[in-house]
């Protein structure tokens, strides 16, 4: 069931531009997937797996969309390569919205085994992150999608169990 | 006929065409045979040109060529499934079949023993595939563009490669110059 914040972030993406997004779900962004299908000015393609979802970001970049990825902090683990020779080799702006699993008020152990990894793979990967973690922080997201097209890069927003469970 | 020849006998179908092409041998070859703006060429990033075809595809109403390997289909095989559940009837997925890795050494790949792509893509559902031997390919691909229906068609041909240089042109060159194609 869908919260304000859920709708909040979809409309923030209308409001910047985005167009295309694809995505491979994750509980925490169960909201968020639920109001993209209801939202007509984006196209909504889920994929299979986060490189393939990235192929799919950059085949609409090259026609002219706006693109962003939603996904799980797992999935780092599977995209370093397409994020080095294909995002940033290519200077493809990405926001990638990311459920931050293994966050205090994680019920389950193994996926704190990936959070341990998920800023350091960024921080290697010079990728800019942002980390909302009180509901308030959700104000800076119009900015970051705006500077996501600005560096065209891709940038990534890890949203965590906190940030779900007080966001109204 | 190696995979040379059989882009050789295509140019004259996808020299106009939007094109994004398979990693390594394939893109180098191409570039070597008829470099146009309208050329995607991956760099990197195996397995991708089939999603990165189909992202554009989705994205604007051009035909839309990715002339993918088998090896690579195989590395991100569910993607067929992403395009057979969204048909795109501007797209075309061109799997170049020689059944091995041929950037690699030509080691033999599994759509070179018992697995059939042109089957895999039926079943994640893909609704016109066809599997063509190497000569019958351009009319194929002709016949595919001319349908506007997605199509997939797999083209069975020889393993091997020639030399050719790699592709020294700057990302964002690539990038930028196909964009403006898309465009105008
Ligand atoms: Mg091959």
């Amino acid at each position: 069931m869908a919260k304000d914040i859920d709708r909040r972030i979809i409309g923030d993406f209308v409001d910047n531009g985005v167009d295309f997004v694809t995505s491979v779900p994750c509980k925490q962004l169960a909201g968020v997937i639920e109001v993209l299908d209801q939202t007509p000015a984006i196209k909504h393609v889920p994929s299979n797996k986060e490189d393939e979802g990235m192929g799919l970001c950059a085949g609409a970049y090259l026609g002219g969309g706006r693109p962003a990825i939603f996904m799980q902090n797992t999935a780092l683990g599977v995209v370093v390569n397409t994020l080095a020779t294909l995002i940033q080799f290519y200077q493809i702006p990405l926001p990638m919205l990311i459920s931050y699993r293994g966050e205090v008020g994680e019920p389950v152990a193994c996926q704190v085994e990936m959070a341990l990894h998920t800023k350091a793979i960024l921080n290697q990967l010079h990728i800019p992150t942002y980390h909302f973690h009180r509901p308030e922080d959700v104000e800076e997201l119009p900015g970051i999608l705006n500077h996501a097209q600005m560096c065209s890069k891709p940038v990534a927003i890890l949203t965590d169990a906190t940030f779900w469970r007080t966001a109204t | 006929m190696i995979r040379h020849d059989l882009l050789k006998t295509l140019i004259p179908v996808i020299s106009d065409q939007l094109v994004v092409c398979n990693i390594g041998a394939p893109s180098q070859e191409l570039h070597a045979l008829d470099d146009q703006p309208t050329n995607f060429y991956m760099l990197g990033t195996m397995g991708l040109a089939s999603s990165i075809g189909f992202g554009l595809a989705l994205a604007q109403n051009k035909p839309v060529i990715s002339i993918d390997g088998d090896g690579s289909v195989l590395t991100n095989l569910a993607t067929l499934s992403t395009i057979g559940n969204n048909p795109q009837d501007n797209y075309i997925l061109l799997i170049v079949d020689n059944g091995s890795y041929g950037s690699t050494g030509d080691q033999p790949t599994y759509a070179g023993g018992k697995t059939s792509l042109a089957a895999v893509a039926s079943a994640c559902g893909c609704e016109n595939v066809v599997e063509v031997s190497d000569e019958e390919t351009p009319e194929a691909l002709k016949a595919a563009l001319a349908s506007k229906k997605m199509t997939v068609i797999v083209s069975k041909c020889d393993s091997g490669n020639v030399q050719v240089p790699v592709i020294k042109t700057n990302p964002i060159t690539i990038r930028d110059r196909f964009m403006d194609a898309v465009q105008s």
